[in-house]
C-alpha cells in the first residue's frame, strides 16, 4: 500500500479514463467510518425515450437494458402488455417462457460463479490478478473452467433452441410465444441435463469447501441484517417466473404475503441521491432508514418456504439451517444461494421439458388495448424486476417506470461496503486487503453490470477516503 | 508472437460481451493466440498497447470520450462491436430528447420517487453528453461488426481472422445482419 497522502486531493488522470468502480468512504469527526458511497456510473434514459412509442414495442426495446438478463426484462414487459390487453398466455407459451427464463438464470449464475467468482476461491484472493480469471482458471483447473463454460452454454442454448437467438431473442410476445419448440430441440436440450447437473454440483462442492476452510471470514463478512423481498408461488414455494411477492423482516417474520406486483407503489419508494446514477429504493411503510431490503438469490431463498424440486430442496434445508430459524444475513452466502437456484433451474428445466405440452403449437392468445395501466414483474437473476407503463387510448406510452433488481440492492451494497470499511479503515489508516474485501462484498451481489459499474472482473477500483469536511485524505486505486 | 487483445464496454447493455462469451469453449482457442490484457471479465490494469480492441457501446459521456481517444492511440485495429458502437442503436434513442428531460423522467417524475431526492451530481460520476455518438464519429474505426448483438459465430470469425493477420470479410448477409 502506498503511504497516506493526508490532506491532499488525488485525482488521477488515468483513472478518469479507465471506467473504475468508484467508492467514497466518508469518515466522522473522530476518524471512524461514517458511510461508504458506491458510485454507480451509468444512465441510459429508457424511462424518457420510450415515451410516445407503442407499448407493444417494449418487449423488444427493454431487453436492451441488459445483455445478461434480457429475458427477465422481456417477461416483465410482456406481462405489463398483457395487463394492458387483459389477456393471459397459453399453457405451452408459459412453459416455453419458463424454460427461457430458467436458461437465462442458469447462464447468468454460471457466469457469476464460475467465470467471475470461482477464480478467487480456487486460485486464492491473493493470487496474481492477471490470471485470476476464467482463462487462468482453465490453466490450473481445466475441468472446472470447462464445466462452468458449458453450464453457461446450456443456459444460453435454451433460448437459441426455442427462438433461434441467444441474446435479445425475439419471440416472447404479449399473449404468448411466436415460435414452438421442435421435438428435435426438446431432445437436444434433454440431453444436456445430466452434464448440467454435474456442473452445478461441482460448483456446490467448491463453495462448500471454501465455506469450511474460511468459516471465520465468511461468518463475519458483511452480516448486517436486512429485510428481504422475493416472489413465491401459491404455496410459498420458490418462484422466478410467475407468483406473488413476499416481504420478510430481519427476523424472518412475513410482513406482506401474496402481494400482487401491481401494488408495488404502495410498498416500495425510492430516493435519488447526488452521488450515484442508481436510486435508493426502500420498503415504504418503514421509511428510508429502517426499510432497507435485499433482493436476489439470497433474498429468494430467505423468503421461500421450499423449493419445487428434490435436489434443490435438500440444499435449501442446509442453507436455511445456517440461519437458525432466522434469515441468512451473511452476504457471502449469496454465492451458495445462487448455486442452489441454479440446481433448481436444471431440475425444473428437465421437468418442463418432459411436459407433453412443451412442444405444443397453441402458442398465443390475442388482444388489443383495453387498459391504460400495465405493470409486470419477474425475478431476474439479481432480484425482483418491475416494469410499469401508462398508455393513452391509442396505446402510446405516456409514462414508463422501471425498478431494476440491482437498484433495490443498492442500499445494502453500500451498507456491506460500509461494514467492510468499518473493519479495515481507521482514519487514513487502511489495513492490508481492504480493496479485495470491498470488491468481494460487491461481487457477492453480482450487481447488474449494465445498470451499474461496467466492471465485472477484477474490478478496477478507486476508493477515496474523505473526512467530515469532505476533504480527500487518501485515494487508493488499482 | 502472441497478440494482445482488449475488449471494452462503453455505453451499451453488455449483450455484445455476452455474445463474445457465447463463443464458449472457443475462448480457450482465442487465449492460445492472444493474451486478453483488458476485458471486463479479466482485469483492471491501465489500457496498454494492443493489437486488437473490440469496443461495445456508444460514446455517452466525458469518460467514454476520453476513453475511446485513448483506445484509438493504443490499438492497432479498432473494432466497433455491435449496433450501439456502429450506429448508437437503443443507446442513442435518448438523442431525440433534451438531456434535462431524460434525467427528469428518472430522477423527478418517476412515480416511485419519494420527492426528497437530488439529481446525481458528484465529482466521481461521469458527465453525460447531450448527444450519444457512435464510435466512428469520434475516432477512425477499422472494422465494423453490426448486430444487436452480433452472433457469437460472427464475433469468433472476426477475431480469428484478425488474430491471423487477415481482414475479416463481412460481406455475406448472414454476418452483416442488423438487430
Ligand atoms: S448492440 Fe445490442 S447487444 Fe450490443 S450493447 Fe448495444 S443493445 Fe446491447
Amino acid at each position: 500500500m502506498d503511504k497516506p497522502a493526508a490532506k491532499k486531493i488525488l485525482i488521477s488522470p488515468v483513472t478518469r479514463i479507465e471506467g473504475h468502480a468508484k467508492i467514497t468512504i466518508a469518515l466522522k469527526d473522530n476518524g471512524e467510518v461514517d458511510q461508504a458511497q458506491f458510485h454507480v456510473n451509468e444512465f441510459r434514459g429508457f424511462e424518457k425515450f420510450c415515451e410516445g412509442r407503442m407499448y407493444t414495442e417494449m418487449p423488444t426495446i427493454t431487453p436492451r437494458i441488459c445483455g445478461i438478463c434480457p429475458v427477465s426484462h422481456t417477461i416483465a414487459s410482456v406481462k405489463a402488455c398483457e395487463m394492458i390487453q387483459g389477456i393471459q398466455p397459453t399453457y405451452t407459451a408459459n412453459l416455453l417462457r419458463r424454460l427461457m427464463h430458467i436458461g437465462q438464470n442458469i447462464s447468468s449464475h454460471a457466469l457469476s460463479f464460475f467465470h467471475l467468482s470461482s477464480p478467487d476461491f480456487l486460485l486464492g484472493y491473493d493470487s496474481d490478478p492477471a490470471s485470476r480469471n476464467i482463462i487462468g482458471l482453465a490453466e490450473k483447473f481445466p475441468d472446472v473452467a470447462l464445466k462452468g463454460i458449458r453450464l453457461r452454454k446450456f443456459g444460453q442454448e435454451i433460448s437459441e433452441r426455442i427462438t433461434g437467438k441467444k441474446i435479445h431473442a425475439m419471440g416472447i410476445v404479449p399473449g404468448g410465444m411466436s415460435y414452438p419448440l421442435t421435438i428435435d430441440n426438446q431432445q437436444a436440450l434433454m440431453q444436456w441435463i445430466p452434464e448440467a447437473l454435474d456442473a452445478v454440483q461441482t460448483g456446490i462442492r467448491i463453495i462448500k469447501d471454501f465455506h469450511a476452510a474460511n468459516a471465520d471470514m465468511i461468518n463475519s463478512f458483511a452480516t448486517s441484517p436486512t429485510m428481504y423481498l422475493g416472489t413465491v408461488g401459491p404455496h410459498g414455494e420458490h418462484e422466478l417466473y410467475d407468483g406473488l411477492l413476499r416481504f420478510v423482516d430481519a427476523e424472518g417474520n412475513v410482513l406482506q404475503d401474496q402481494l400482487s406486483p401491481t401494488r408495488y407503489l404502495e410498498f416500495i419508494a425510492e430516493r435519488a441521491v447526488e452521488w450515484s446514477y442508481l436510486k435508493y429504493p426502500y420498503y415504504k411503510p418503514l421509511g428510508i432508514e429502517k426499510g432497507i431490503y435485499r433482493v436476489g438469490p439470497l433474498a429468494r431463498l430467505n423468503v421461500a418456504d421450499r423449493m419445487k424440486t428434490p435436489l434443490a430442496q435438500a440444499e435449501f434445508l442446509q442453507f436455511r439451517a445456517l440461519g437458525n430459524g432466522q434469515p441468512v444475513h451473511g452476504t457471502f452466502f449469496y454465492h451458495y444461494a445462487r448455486l442452489i437456484e441454479t440446481l433448481a433451474g436444471v431440475e425444473e428445466a428437465a421437468m418442463y421439458l418432459q411436459d407433453p405440452e412443451v412442444t405444443g403449437t397453441h402458442l398465443q392468445t390475442f388482444g388489443r388495448w383495453n387498459n391504460a395501466t400495465g405493470i409486470g414483474a419477474s425475478e431476474a437473476p439479481r432480484g425482483t424486476l418491475f416494469h410499469h407503463y401508462e398508455t393513452d387510448d391509442s396505446g402510446k406510452l405516456t409514462m414508463v417506470n422501471l425498478l431494476i433488481a440491482t437498484g433495490q440492492n443498492n442500499p445494502s451494497m453500500n451498507r456491506s461496503i460500509t461494514d467492510v470499511a468499518r473493519q479495515y479503515v481507521h482514519g487514513a489508516e487502511v489495513a492490508e486487503g481492504m480493496l479485495n474485501r470491498v470488491e468481494s462484498a460487491i461481487r457477492c451481489y453480482d450487481p447488474c453490470l449494465s445498470c451499474s459499474t461496467h466492471a465485472m472482473g477484477k474490478m478496477p477500483m478507486q476508493i477515496d477516503i474523505v473526512n467530515a469536511g469532505g476533504e480527500v485524505l487518501r485515494s487508493l486505486q488499482r | 508472437m502472441k497478440k494482445k487483445l482488449a475488449t471494452v464496454w462503453l455505453g451499451g447493455c453488455s449483450g455484445c460481451h455476452m455474445s463474445l462469451l457465447d463463443i464458449d469453449e472457443r475462448i480457450l482457442e482465442v487465449a492460445k493466440l492472444a493474451d486478453i490484457v483488458k476485458c471486463p471479465i479479466v482485469d483492471g490494469k491501465p489500457f496498454p498497447e494492443v493489437d486488437i480492441a473490440l469496443v461495445e457501446g456508444s460514446v455517452t459521456s466525458d469518460e467514454h470520450y476520453e476513453e475511446i481517444l485513448h483506445i484509438r492511440k493504443q490499438a492497432k485495429v479498432l473494432v466497433a462491436l455491435g449496433d450501439c458502437a456502429v450506429m448508437t442503436n437503443i443507446t442513442g434513442m435518448r438523442n431525440y430528447f433534451p438531456l434535462q428531460d431524460v434525467m427528469a423522467a428518472a430522477y423527478t417524475h418517476s412515480p416511485s420517487n419519494d420527492g426528497e431526492g437530488m439529481w446525481p451530481n458528484h465529482a466521481a460520476l461521469l458527465k453525460l453528453h447531450g448527444k450519444v455518438l457512435p464510435l466512428q464519429s469520434v475516432v477512425t474505426v477499422d472494422v465494423v461488426v453490426p448486430g444487436c448483438p452480433p452472433s457469437a459465430d460472427t464475433i469468433f470469425y472476426v477475431l480469428y481472422e484478425l488474430l491471423n493477420d487477415r481482414m475479416p470479410d463481412l460481406s455475406t448477409a448472414q454476418k452483416l445482419k442488423y438487430g
